[in-house]
Order: structure tokens, then C-alpha cells, then sequence
């Protein structure tokens, strides 16, 4: 970024700062969530009741089709050939004896591509889903190791992988940055992340630290990851004339026409996305190369094409998480109250994405200090453009800052969860906001006494035979989030069925299933009754499946939908109804109509209405308002982790016994599909603590390990059985009273596993991952 | 995936026949496959061998000879493998998985090749193991599972087979048959160290088909496997030890000791049974055998701790095979 840009970001924060000091001063009733949402006062209905997933037979009978099954006529498949070199130029390009196997239709290169604009990257405009800004296939230039040099389009996916191997590529390599080390020492810029600085400073925390009476300082790494969602990259795009169709693996539908859009130079609306099935995302499912190239190559061909990305394809396309380096230091008096918190450190990013790790985002909420350093650098490396995964910064940041923790308690002889509590803060520590709902200690208290704390001994003194046992905890957090642009639309029919639409996702947590539950209870009908429609460009709002924040969005959303259907059945309703005089605000649905919400016998049903007034069906849209609570409130959901490990003596290796996540996130709103998110966050925590690392080969900037035989990540064996409870505290500030909880699980986590594992044998690691190596 | 030809040999003389220059045999096809979709192996034939003998045939004198085609599960659950022979059963089970055992045949798990992720990469690596003469990216990048023991300049890969190790602490031998007649070696001669020529795997001669695998009477009842990894399950060995032993009044009778994970071979520690044969079966032995067996171990950058754990795990099994026999 140039000067002008960032001085363009720095007034623009200006007056975001301005903005964002009247929303903080406004009374509550201003703020969307100041009024709580009447739901939360409903205990015995839909919501909170542990509905099995509503798509889980179609999916157990394969019924379920995905973005690389859709069946279209004149099918062809595409392979991608990769570069083999972090940065230079293609030199010779020979592609004569793939186009002449057989079943070929055509190679594209960068000599026969149609001419097209470079994605928007993530975050460069509120519908930009490009995982980066790079120019796709249209001149000789390599910008990373992987980078798609080639597609061949064949009869059938064998022909066109085989054509593949077929083409020959010779580079003139330059001189690429592709180590971290080596770059760092040439300096480092600061990091902006979502427009924002990612920088914080209260008061001199350095000279804090160096007069603390007890002090810990130490650099924690943690490495580059993959990403693996079970489901590998796929989609199955057509033209029809200039609309483009597009089957994607998509948690974000809309973001995705808009941005492809901008490429082909079209109208947002001649771009159809669907993507009614995902097979996992975390991040990584958004916009890259590959739906780019399936377009093109489909437009060059004049025939639909398939793309479906081999697991080494996803390695050499799709981002993954950064690598980090953080310095901790914290110091405390006596007591164990903190007067300086100091959470610095590097990761490296490209100059075409918009993605520097956020490490320090948890920090500025998570404990009261005297002074705070906050400060995340960022080198440009010639790679993939990182991404999102599973808790972007708060996964790592965690474990750093909770390992450091750890090592304080044990230096001032304190129980780490004391510690912790010793220094709750009562409102934001860096922000200076109230806490919407945080009751992090009731889940400490509770997990405690659970998980059995009480019986952790000191550091490597409990032995059953070769193994060394060991306890750990952490603190896991991670922000409630609603992000602009949520909208919806209800249509309720005369027979008492209603159709909620959103542009929302559902990639396997259970959105479609507690959004039935959620809108079922807010209009009064049974599930049954209730279809909710998602996963379709065409449909209202914007809405992220990230952040932990679609359910808030769509909460949000329904709830605008629901207020203005229900002023239309207000108006069609007349003056003979029940209901007649009644404003919207004062109504509620009940038993399949509406009612007067502190007066349920006047009522009328909704067949009842739609008859008098000769309808046969009402439809509402609207938007969710913008989510201003986010400044007047700090809102964030917490999670108290508790590990057991046992590490063998002999050889080094740790093996997770037991686990317990004990959560405040707010309303629970489905405990089955909750329990999955949560355990399933935790899993990927247990990889992130003890396995899971993406070899960087930086001689020559190249993915060595493209394969889940060789990347690991936790198998069943690695698993032990998680127990998960929740304190169930609604948060009075957002729809249902509830919180998204897809990420929060696998934050604390790493730390958790790493303080066990000292816990258990003396040995501090402060590397990930945590292999046996580094305990021998 | 190059294209090849598939025919189905019905026993050995046709395979013999079908294996034309350029063939390879099938087996379970569960590491052929892999390296042919990663265009590592381009085959112009495969002669799928799983239609022959696929049998464990009790020996005169207490051994047992088990076909090429068994299947690794078949193996494992064999109750004479079980009773007599614990260190292969325990070996076979801590590889792979489940569903890979029971497609996996003797003849191509010994046949299996390395896990380097250099030799992998055939677009974008060298790999003298792949193209003999153009280098090894190997020695200075990533090579923590890499070899310790018998490495040269050219490689530093190390084979991966969990039940190869149990194969040499057994005396096994190999039943080899080609169009020039039939042969028996000694298991542990079976594979090469890499030398100059790390894409030479094996003495094999071009076409020459395993037909079966004998196992001789077990030295001692008492045997057992041992594999340290990264993950619980579904991870190649990072080091592995066989070992039978054989212990009267506290004093080491006989004992056979091999090595996983550490060479490019499946390492028989030949130095380490001399080193403790009439020697006390005590701990300081164990351990003074592991650390002659691995004087001349050669670390490389990732790959160092291995000869600690090494020596580790040869005393712990010994340790714990010593114990039952006590
Ligand atoms: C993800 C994964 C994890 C694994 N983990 C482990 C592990 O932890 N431990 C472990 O030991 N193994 C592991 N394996 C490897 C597995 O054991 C081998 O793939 C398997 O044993 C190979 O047997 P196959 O019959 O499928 O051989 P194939 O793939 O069919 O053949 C392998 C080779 O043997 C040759 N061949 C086969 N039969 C004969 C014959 N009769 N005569 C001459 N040549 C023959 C073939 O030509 C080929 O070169 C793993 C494999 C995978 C894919």
C-alpha cells in the first residue's frame, strides 16, 4: 500500500472513530438488540430443543447433490496444471501433445484466455469474495509456487487430468522472497486488518513490564495450515448467452455473483450462484481461481464445464492460515493483578490479498491490565495468498496469550484459573464498552468442578506406568459478530405454511434446521410447516457464512421480515379482527396466527386473516439493521478448556485423554447441532495443538506436503471423548439471545493441550505443532 | 494417470508371460495406484497378481509359507501368525488402515515404496529415487521421516513398511520366481541401501515375481512390535522396532532385533543382537546394544532427535519383552 492509500485509511478511521464514539454514547433503545428480542422470553418451544438435522437423510441416501454433481448436457472437465516456481516467467509453453490426446477440447493458457479482470479481493468491497487480485491466466507472469499456468478441458476427468501431465512448461525462475526469516530482517509493516490498524496502545507497557515484580516473556510460533474441508473445491458453471450458472461449494452466494461480475465484466444479476450443500468450508469456500478459470474455459469452449479440484489442487490454490510469531510478556504484582500486557508479533502475507493474521484481536478483550502493547506486523512473501480459517487470529492468538498465562501462574505459584479470574475485567479493557453478556467465570466454576481440576498435581510428577499424565486449561473466546447486509423474506401462504428465503449457507453445522426452529417459534407454526431457502444468489441479503456471524444475520434479518409480514396481515386483518388496532411491535405469532403478545386470547389465525381478505398468500422482505450494537456493546462468546494429556516417557508422544469445552455463547438454540460445532471446533483444535503443519519448502516458496497422508490431522484414535457443557445465559442484545459458535471451539484449544502437556512433563513448548520431537 | 493395458494373470507362469517390458505387477494397488495417478510410476501394463496363491501353509518343522496375494488383514488374523509369530500380526496391524490392510497383499506391501515427499513431488522436485543423476531435494529440505542409518549422497529416503521390519527381525525368506526359474533369498538381502543408485530398490531382476514368503520356526515364543508416530493411527512409522528374544537365567540367549523408519531398508541391527548375545538381559545392556547399533548413525537437519528415540524404543521393547520373559 502507498502513502495516499494509507492516508486514506487513516482518515476514513477518523471518522469511523467519530462514528463510533456517538453509537457507544447512544442509549440502548437506539441500538438494534437494546429492545431484547421477545423470543428469548420463550422457553418451551422450538428453539432449544435438540432437532436432528433436517437434511441428514438425503445426505445418508446420497440424495444430496453437491457443486461437482450437478448433471449438465455437453458436460466437459477440467484439470489444471500448476507452476512449479514461486516467481519469474513462463518461457516455453508446449501444449501441442495434450491438445492432441485424446477426448482433449482445448488447453487454456494465458495466449488463448478471454480477456478478464482480476478478482476482488476479500475485504476490498463489501462483496468482494477473491481469494486474490491477481490477473488469472492472462500474461506469462508467476506470483506464487501453484499457481495455475494451464487448464485442459476433456470428455472425461481421466482424459483431462492425463493431457495434463502432457503439457510442458519451462520458467525463468527469479529471484523470489519466499523466507520468512530472511524477510523479516529486512523490516516490517503494520497490519491492517478489516480497514483497521491492528495496533493498540493504553498507557507505557514496556516500562510496566521491566518494573513488574513477576513477568513472563517468550515467543510462541505457530505454523502455516491447510485447509481440508472434507469436500475439495469444486463447481459446475455454464453461459447461457452472457448469464453465467454456476453449482459452487459456496459460504458466500452472494459475494460470489457480484465478484465474478466484476471479472466478466457483467451484471450482478447475470450471474446465478447456487450452492445448496457444502462439504465443510471454514473459511476457504469463497472466491478463487478456480471458479474463474471453469467460467472461462467454459465460455472458450461454449460448453459447461466441471471443475473439480484434486486435495493437491486445494493446496496449491486455496489459502490456508499464515504463519505467526508472537511475543507475549505479561507483567503482574503480588497479587496477581496484570499491569502490562504486551502481545507483538509477525506473519507473513502477500501484496495481493488483504489478510494479515490477526493474532491480537482476543487479547483486547480477554483480560483487565494496567497498560497494554498490542501490535501485529506483516512481511509480503511470494506464496498463496493466505485466508480465513476457523477462527482467523483468535486460534493462534490464544495460544499464545494462554500459554503465557499459564507460565505466569506457575512463576507467582497461582492456580491459572485464579489467575484468570484475578483479572476479569468489568468492561472492555481496551475499548471501554459494557459487556453484553460475559459469565467466563460460571464456566470456569462449573467446567472445574466437571472436568475434576482439583486433582492436577504439579508438573511432571504423575506417572502411570511409561505415561506422564497432565492437566491443562485456557481460556477460549471469539466475537459476536453480525456484519452488514442481512435481509429476508417470508412468504406465508393461506394453509399456514411459510417459506423463509435468505441468501444464507448451509455447509453442515445445521443452518437450515435451526432457522426452521428459529422461524417456526417466531411465527407460531410447527417445523414442519416452516421451509427455509438458502444457499441461491438470487435471494435477499448478504450473507457471510463466516465470522461465526450467519446466525445473527439471518436472526437479525427474520426478525425485519417478520415485523413487516406482520404488518401486512395487521393491514389485511381490517378492522374486524381481534387484532384490529394492534401495531406491529405489539403482535407475535402463536399457534398459527398472531396474536397480542401480552394478551395471547387476541388472536386470530393466519388462515383466518388470508381468508377474509381473499389472499392466498402475503410475502414481506426486509433488511436487518445495521449492527451498530457491535460498537455500543463488547460482545463476545467464551469458553473455558479444560485437557487432559498423557505423554509417553519413552518416545515423546502425547495423546489427548480427555476434553471438556465449557461455554458462555449465549442462548443455545439447538443442542445437538451445537454440540457438533463445538466438538468439531475442538477436533481441529487437537490437530492445530499436535499435528497439523503445511511444509513450506521456502528454497523454493513449494507446498511439500499437498496430501492427507502426509499433512496430518486428527484421526478417531486421536480423539478421545469430548465433553461439552454450556451456561445457556441468553445474551439480551442479540436475536434469540443467542451467539454463533462455529469458531469458538477451536480457540483456547492449542493452549489448552500445550499447558497439559507441561502440566504432565515439566517441558514448556511454545512451538505448534506439538510433535515428539520436542518433548524427548 | 498415464494409460496402460490391465490383464488378470491366473497363476504365476502366466504372470510371467503377461509381465512384458514396461508391465508392473498389481496388487492391491493401494501404493501402485497412488504413484500412477501422481505420475510416478507410467506402467504401459499392469498384471494383476492377486489371483495367485494367496494360502499359509504350515512347514515341516514349525514354519510357515504364506502366498504372495494375502491379504495383510488374512495375515494378521492368521491364528499361527497370532500364536507363534506376534511381532508380524502386531506389525501388519500398526499400518495403514483398515480398509487399506484388506486390500494389501505380502507382495506389495514388501514392494512399497518411500514416503519421501520429494519423490512425490514429480513436477516440482528432484529426486535421484525418480530420475537417477538429477539430484535430491531431500538432503537439505524437509527430512524429519528421512534415514539415519545407510543413507548416501544420492538419498536419504527410508522405506516404509511396518510388517518389512517384522519380516527381517524373523529370518523370513522370499520366494522369487522369473522366466530364468525360481530363487530363495534371505529377506534382509531382498532390499538395497541407495547408494548411487537410489531408483535400484531391490535385487530383483526386471520382471521377476514374488511368489511367496517363508517364515522358519520362531526363535522364541515371545516377540513384539513397536511403532512411534506422529498421530495415534494412520501415520508411517517415524522409527519402529521388531525384536524376539530369547532369555535363560536372566541371560540373553538369542535375540533378533530389526528397524523401522530409520534407512532404506528394513534394517536388521545385526550389531545389536552380537552386542547382547550371553550378555545379562538388564536395561544398561539394552541400552549399550542400541547405542552400538547406532555409533555411526548420520543425523540430518529435521531428523536428529531419531536417534535418541531410537535407542529408546530398543531398550523399552527389549525392556518389556525381557520383563514377560522374567
Ligand atoms: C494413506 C496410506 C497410509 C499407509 N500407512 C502405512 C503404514 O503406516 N505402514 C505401512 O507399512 N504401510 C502403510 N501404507 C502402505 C501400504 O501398506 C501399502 O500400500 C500396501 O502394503 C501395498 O500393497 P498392495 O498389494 O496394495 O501393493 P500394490 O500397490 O499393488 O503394489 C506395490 C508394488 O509391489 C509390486 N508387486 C505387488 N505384488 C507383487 C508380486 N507378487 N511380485 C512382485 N512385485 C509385486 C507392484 O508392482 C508395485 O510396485 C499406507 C498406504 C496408504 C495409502
Amino acid at each position: 500500500m502507498n502513502i495516499v492509500e494509507q492516508a486514506t485509511k487513516v482518515t476514513k478511521t477518523a471518522a469511523q472513530g467519530l462514528m463510533k464514539k456517538a453509537v457507544e454514547l447512544a442509549p440502548d433503545s437506539w441500538i438494534p438488540g437494546g429492545n431484547p428480542d421477545p423470543l428469548i422470553r420463550q422457553q418451551h418451544g422450538h428453539v432449544g430443543k435438540p432437532v436432528s438435522r433436517l437434511d441428514g437423510p438425503v445426505k445418508v441416501r446420497g440424495a444430496a447433490p453437491f457443486a461437482a454433481e450437478f448433471a449438465t448436457e455437453g458436460l466437459v472437465y477440467a484439470s489444471v496444471a500448476f507452476s512449479t516456481v514461486a516467481k519469474g516467467r513462463i518461457a516455453t509453453l508446449d501444449t501441442a501433445t495434450a491438445e492432441a490426446a485424446p477426448g482433449v477440447v482445448l488447453v487454456m493458457t494465458y495466449r488463448n484466455a478471454p480477456r478478464l479482470k482480476p478478482m476482488p479481493a476479500f475485504m476490498s468491497a463489501a462483496k468482494a469474495a477473491g481469494g486474490d487480485s491477481l490477473p488469472i491466466l492472462q500474461d506469462e507472469r508467476i506470483h506464487w509456487n501453484g499457481q495455475p499456468v494451464a487448464v485442459v478441458l476433456a470428455d472425461t476427468q481421466e482424459q483431462a487430468d492425463h493431457a495434463k501431465s502432457l503439457i510442458h512448461v519451462v520458467y525463468e525462475a527469479e529471484a523470489a522472497t519466499t523466507s520468512f526469516e530472511a524477510d523479516k530482517a529486512r523490516g516490517t509493516e503494520p497490519a491492517l486488518f478489516q480497514g483497521e490498524l491492528m495496533k493498540v496502545e493504553i498507557g507505557d507497557a514496556e516500562t510496566a513490564l521491566a518494573a513488574a515484580p513477576h513477568r513472563v516473556d517468550a515467543t510462541y510460533r505457530t505454523p502455516r495450515h491447510n485447509h481440508n474441508a472434507i469436500e475439495p473445491h469444486a463447481a459446475t458453471v455454464s453461459w447461457n448467452g452472457d448469464e453465467l450458472r454456476v453449482h459452487d461449494a459456496s459460504q458466500a452466494v452472494v459475494h460470489t455473483a457480484w465478484s465474478l461480475a466484476q471479472v466478466f465484466g457483467l451484471d450482478e444479476k447475470q450471474v446465478h450462484v447456487t450452492s445448496p450443500y457444502v462439504g465443510g468450508g471454514f473459511g476457504s469456500k469463497t472466491l478463487w481461481q478456480h471458479q474463474v478459470l471453469a467460467a472461462a474455459a467454459a465460455k472458450l469452449a461454449g460448453r459447461p464445464v466441471r471443475i473439480a479440484l484434486s486435495r493437491e489442487g486445494v493446496y496449491r490454490m486455496v489459502g490456508g492460515r499464515s504463519l505467526t510469531e508472537q511475543r507475549v510478556a505479561i507483567g503482574a504484582g503480588d497479587d496477581g493483578h496484570f499491569t502490562a500486557i504486551v502481545h507483538t508479533g509477525v506473519t507473513a502475507m502477500t501484496r495481493h490479498n488483504a489478510m494479515p493474521e490477526p493474532f491480537i484481536v482476543a487479547t483486547r478483550s480477554a483480560y483487565a491490565a494496567d497498560t497494554f502493547k498490542l501490535d501485529v506486523e506483516v512481511v509480503h512473501l511470494d506464496m498463496l495468498a493466505n485466508t480465513f480459517m476457523r477462527a482467523p487470529g483468535e486460534a493462534v492468538g490464544t495460544f499464545a496469550l494462554e500459554c503465557a498465562i499459564d507460565e505466569l501462574a506457575d512463576r507467582l505459584g497461582m492456580d491459572p484459573i485464579e489467575l484468570r479470574i484475578r483479572n476479569e475485567p468489568d468492561k472492555d479493557p481496551t475499548q471501554g464498552t459494557p459487556f453484553s453478556s460475559r459469565h467466563i467465570v460460571e464456566a470456569y466454576r462449573t467446567g472445574a468442578e466437571r472436568f475434576g481440576w482439583h486433582n492436577r498435581a504439579a508438573p511432571g510428577t504423575r506417572r502411570e506406568g511409561e505415561w506422564l499424565v497432565g492437566m491443562g486449561c485456557a481460556t477460549g473466546t471469539y466475537p459476536y459478530y453480525r456484519m452488514p447486509g442481512g435481509a429476508a423474506r417470508i412468504t406465508l401462504t393461506r394453509d399456514g405454511r411459510a417459506t423463509v428465503a435468505v441468501a444464507a449457507h448451509e455447509m453442515g453445522m445445521g443452518t437450515a434446521t435451526v432457522h426452521t426452529q428459529v422461524a417456526a417459534e417466531r411465527l407460531g407454526l410447527e417445523l414442519d410447516q416452516v421451509t427455509v431457502v438458502y444457499g441461491d444468489s438470487t435471494l435477499p441479503g448478504v450473507v457471510l457464512a463466516g465470522g461465526s456471524q450467519q446466525t445473527a444475520s439471518m436472526g437479525a434479518a427474520v426478525i425485519a421480515a417478520q415485523h413487516a409480514l406482520v404488518g401486512e396481515l395487521l393491514k389485511l386483518a381490517g378492522n374486524d379482527s381481534p387484532l384490529a388496532g394492534l401495531k406491529p411491535a405489539e403482535v407475535g405469532g402463536l399457534d398459527g396466527g398472531l396474536c397480542k403478545l401480552d394478551e395471547p386470547e387476541r388472536r386470530e389465525s393466519y388462515a383466518s386473516i388470508l381468508s377474509r381478505a381473499g389472499r392466498d398468500e402475503v410475502t414481506a422482505e426486509a433488511e436487518a439493521p445495521m449492527p451498530l450494537e457491535l460498537q455500543h456493546w463488547s460482545m463476545h462468546s467464551h469458553g473455558a478448556m479444560f485437557c487432559e494429556v498423557r505423554v509417553n516417557a519413552v518416545t515423546g508422544e502425547t495423546r489427548v485423554s480427555r476434553f471438556l469445552g465449557s461455554f458462555d455463547c449465549g442462548r443455545i438454540l439447538n443442542p445437538k447441532t451445537a454440540t457438533s460445532q463445538f466438538r468439531g471446533g475442538i477436533i481441529m483444535g487437537l490437530g492445530l495443538a499436535l499435528m497439523e503443519e503445511t511444509q513450506f519448502d521456502e528454497r523454493k516458496g513449494r507446498v511439500m506436503n499437498p496430501s492427507l497422508a502426509e499433512y496430518h490431522l486428527p484421526v478417531h484414535l486421536d480423539v478421545p471423548a469430548i465433553d461439552v457443557i454450556w451456561t445457556d445465559i441468553p445474551d439480551p442484545h442479540t436475536p434469540m439471545g443467542a451467539h454463533g459458535i462455529g469458531e469458538i471451539g477451536i480457540t483456547g484449544t492449542g493452549a489448552a493441550v500445550a499447558n497439559a502437556v507441561y502440566n504432565a512433563t515439566g517441558k514448556r513448548v511454545r512451538d505448534l505443532p506439538l510433535t515428539l520431537d520436542k518433548l524427548l | 494417470m498415464t494409460p496402460f493395458s490391465y490383464s488378470r494373470a491366473s497363476d504365476a507362469a502366466d504372470a510371467l508371460r503377461r509381465a512384458t517390458a514396461g508391465a508392473k505387477y498389481l496388487g492391491g494397488g493401494t501404493n501402485l495406484v497412488d504413484l500412477m495417478r501422481e505420475t510416478i510410476e507410467r506402467p504401459a501394463a499392469l498384471v494383476d497378481v492377486t489371483g495367485l496363491s494367496a494360502t499359509i501353509e504350515e512347514r515341516q518343522g514349525g514354519g510357515l509359507l504364506i502366498g504372495a496375494a494375502t491379504r495383510n488383514t488374512a495375515v494378521a488374523e492368521h491364528r499361527a501368525v497370532r500364536e507363534r509369530y506376534p511381532v508380524l500380526a502386531r506389525a501388519i496391524l500398526a499400518g495403514a488402515s483398515a480398509q487399506i490392510r484388506n486390500m494389501a497383499t505380502m507382495g506389495g506391501n514388501i514392494l512399497q515404496r518411500t514416503r519421501c515427499t520429494y519423490f512425490y513431488d514429480d513436477e516440482g522436485s528432484q529426486c535421484n529415487k525418480r530420475v537417477p543423476g538429477e539430484g535430491c531435494d531431500a538432503i537439505e529440505g524437509f527430512n524429519r521421516i528421512h534415514a539415519i542409518l545407510g543413507a548416501s549422497p544420492a538419498c536419504v529416503a527410508t522405506h516404509p513398511s511396518d510388517m518389512c521390519v517384522a519380516l527381517a527381525a524373523l529370518d523370513a525368506t522370499v520366494h522369487l520366481r522369473s522366466a530364468g526359474g525360481e530363487r530363495v533369498l534371505p529377506f534382509t538381502d531382498l532390499h538395497r541401501l541407495p547408494e548411487g543408485r537410489p531408483d535400484i530398490e531391490t535385487v530383483l531382476e526386471p520382471g521377476e515375481l514374488i511368489v511367496a514368503i517363508e517364515l522358519p520356526p520362531p526363535l522364541a515364543t515371545r516377540s513384539t512390535y513397536r511403532k512411534v508416530r506422529d498421530r495415534a493411527s494412520y501415520a508411517f512409522a517415524l522409527v519402529s522396532v521388531a525384536a524376539t528374544l530369547a532369555v535363560e537365567e536372566g541371560r540373553v540367549k538369542d535375540v533378533r532385533l530389526a528397524l523401522g523408519g530409520v534407512a532404506h531398508k528394513p534394517w536388521r541391527a545385526f550389531k545389536a543382537e552380537d552386542a547382547l548375545r550371553g550378555q545379562p538381559a538388564t536395561e544398561q545392556a539394552f541400552r549399550a546394544a542400541a547405542e552400538a547399533e547406532l555409533a555411526h548413525a548420520v543425523p540430518l537437519h529435521d531428523n536428529a532427535f531419531k536417534i535418541e528415540l531410537t535407542k529408546r524404543t530398543i531398550a523399552a521393547v527389549l525392556g518389556e519383552l525381557a520383563g514377560e520373559a522374567a
